[in-house]
């Protein structure tokens, strides 16, 4: 039997700035089609571990691999093929139109004075097909809803073609019906594309609605990682956040809430 | 828009006398017009109308480039130190008495190395935003050569040389002669090919660094290739004019508020209108009164009311 290379490999990775090194010697793999859920508080170094893999920052230490292959010295073109970020607060602030910066996520597939060709038209306009955001497209980015944004970012990763999908806190200040469209878009898209996806989220339910693993970071370190039911518990919440929960779960186990104890009593 | 700039003026020349100007050059045969009005055309209205279309076109591409690769919609074609450092060079070859021709090179070379020593100092100071530090230090040299001019003009013989300076740091086309164009046209026409070649990466640019590079950019390159185009222009306006401010702050503005941002209509429009612009301003200039308006006063009174009523009446959002 062949046992493939996982998608993405973090090996003894440590991350940070500096004279300011954030996280240490962190390990993990993600499977092609897998999404993993990173957990983490508040200035835990999640977007900074993301950036580091995404090879935004150089890392400290430590090698990142894609099926098997070491990522240092790729080029930006090489990364955008392989990498698709969204980030927080993206898409800058000029009022392009959502199709036209969904048309951005081609960028790495042409040559530097290239302009979009029909297949790059084709790929942001099935991109956008596939997000559910048609009627979007010709709509000015600068005035679409932050929910509607986070969709149009996610288009435009997607445009990328790309083999893993890194998402920095991607439901963060949306209403909560868009974040079970973006949270349902992702899970999807890992499924049906074979996309690894490395999400980010500050709700620990989350990782029961859309991830095959979470990861759980704690003073720098990987304090957990494993199947959602084995690692979002209320012994590691409370050493993730130091609040006190119950994990409680609904329709048969099928998912799982979370609930302050402080709500409870 | 051209022929009426050129037969605009005190020595007046009607469209006849334009129709015949062009008949005899295209056909090679002898001019029916008296020979002051040929040298007119040729020697002061052809180069003059040439020049304020180049300048304003290399100014108004500068700053929409700018625009976009800064994020920032009030960011003019002098934000990295061009327009202080070309004014400094100019005022000391007016100080030193040089002639125009090096008066004209002294600026040039002030505004390179103004943009220069800017860079020099971002990419010598790392580990912070590129970008910011690359405009904080574009503010301060700015404000350092602003003094050293300050210096010069406090120094300066108060009868033949301040007004001189003065003149020439308010702006004027005035002095333009044939063999200006031979310096400033190539330029203007060189900086534009990189921009518009670029231009895709350049809206890619606009959102900032970090998001540019994981879509697959070298922005570093990108920013290098763009500040140099842009500089080049500028250089060469300000060489060839003096300084003129607000067309490369307001006339990409105007043009953004018209057909959005997306460069591939940015640029085009740009030129169009910074062209436009200043060849009408630089006509009133030289037509308004009996003596010669300075055209750094009249693009900003003019510019002033323009840009004012655009961001109140305007349909596109400018920037948010």
């Amino acid at each position: 039997m062949v046992v493939s290379a996982p998608r993405l490999t973090v090996e003894d990775l440590s991350y940070g700035y500096p004279g300011h090194v954030v996280g240490h010697r962190i390990s993990f793999t993600v499977g092609a089609g897998e999404v993993l859920c990173v957990l983490g508080r508040n200035g835990e170094g999640k977007s900074t571990l993301f950036k580091t893999i995404l090879g935004l920052l150089p890392p400290r230490a430590g090698t990142l691999r894609v099926d098997g292959e070491p990522t240092v010295g790729w080029n930006p073109r090489r990364r955008a093929l392989t990498f698709g970020y969204v980030p927080q607060n993206g898409g800058g602030t000029f009022p392009f139109t959502v199709a036209e910066l969904v048309l951005m996520g081609r960028t790495a597939h042409r040559g530097p004075f290239a302009a979009p060709s029909a297949a790059d038209r084709a790929a942001a306009d099935e991109a956008i097909a596939t997000l559910g955001i048609g009627h979007l497209a010709a709509r000015e980015w600068v005035r679409v809803s932050g929910g509607e944004r986070q969709l149009a970012l996610v288009a435009r990763a997607l445009a990328q073609e790309p083999r893993i999908l890194v998402l920095d806190e991607p439901t963060a200040s949306l209403d909560f019906g868009n974040q079970v469209r973006v949270l349902d878009a992702v899970r999807s898209l890992a499924q049906t594309r074979a996309l690894s996806v490395l999400l980010s989220t500050h709700h620990p339910e989350q990782a029961f609605a859309c991830a095959d693993r979470v990861a759980v970071l704690a003073g720098g370190e990987l304090l957990r990682i494993g199947a959602p039911a084995e690692v979002v518990t209320a012994e590691t919440l409370r050493a993730c956040y130091s609040v006190e929960v119950a994990v409680l779960p609904v329709a048969d186990d099928r998912y799982r809430v979370c609930v302050p104890r402080s709500y409870l009593s | 828009m051209v022929a009426a700039a050129i037969a605009l003026g005190p020595y007046p020349l009607s469209a006849r006398d334009l129709l015949a100007f062009l008949m005899a050059k295209a056909t090679g045969a002898a001019s029916l017009l008296p020979p002051p009005a040929e040298t007119v055309i040729l020697q002061i209205r052809l180069p003059r109308v040439l020049a304020a279309t180049a300048v304003g076109a290399g100014l108004a591409a500068s700053g929409a480039a700018y625009q976009s690769l800064f994020r920032n919609p009030l960011v003019s074609p002098d934000i990295l130190g061009v327009s202080a450092g070309a004014a400094f060079g100019a005022v000391v070859g007016i100080f030193l008495s040089l002639p125009v021709l090096a008066i004209e090179a002294a600026s040039f070379a002030g505004g390179l190395a103004a943009v220069i020593i800017v860079y020099g100092i971002a990419v010598a100071i790392q580990g912070r935003d590129a970008v910011l530090v690359l405009v904080l230090a574009g503010v301060v040299i700015g404000a350092l050569f602003g003094a050293g001019v300050g210096l010069l003009k406090y120094l300066a013989d108060p009868y033949n040389q301040l007004p001189a300076i003065t003149f020439w740091l308010l702006g004027s086309l005035a002095a333009i002669n044939p063999r200006d164009l031979t310096s400033l046209l190539p330029a203007v026409a060189i900086g534009l090919v990189p921009l518009a070649l670029l231009r895709w990466r350049i809206d890619v640019m606009t959102l900032g660094d970090e998001e540019a590079t994981a879509l697959g950019l070298d922005t570093r390159m990108l920013r290098i290739v763009v500040i140099a185009a842009a500089t080049l222009m500028t250089s060469a306006a300000v060489a060839a004019s003096g300084i003129i401010g607000w067309v490369g702050l307001v006339v990409p503005h105007l043009a953004r508020l018209t057909v959005g941002p997306s460069f591939t209509r940015l640029l085009p429009i740009s030129v169009l209108f910074g062209a436009c612009y200043l060849l009408a301003v630089d006509t009133v200039a030289r037509t308004l009164g009996t003596v010669e308006l300075p055209l750094g006063v009249l693009t900003a009174a003019l510019g002033t009311p323009v840009f004012l009523w655009l961001l109140a009446f305007g349909r596109r959002p400018a920037w948010s």
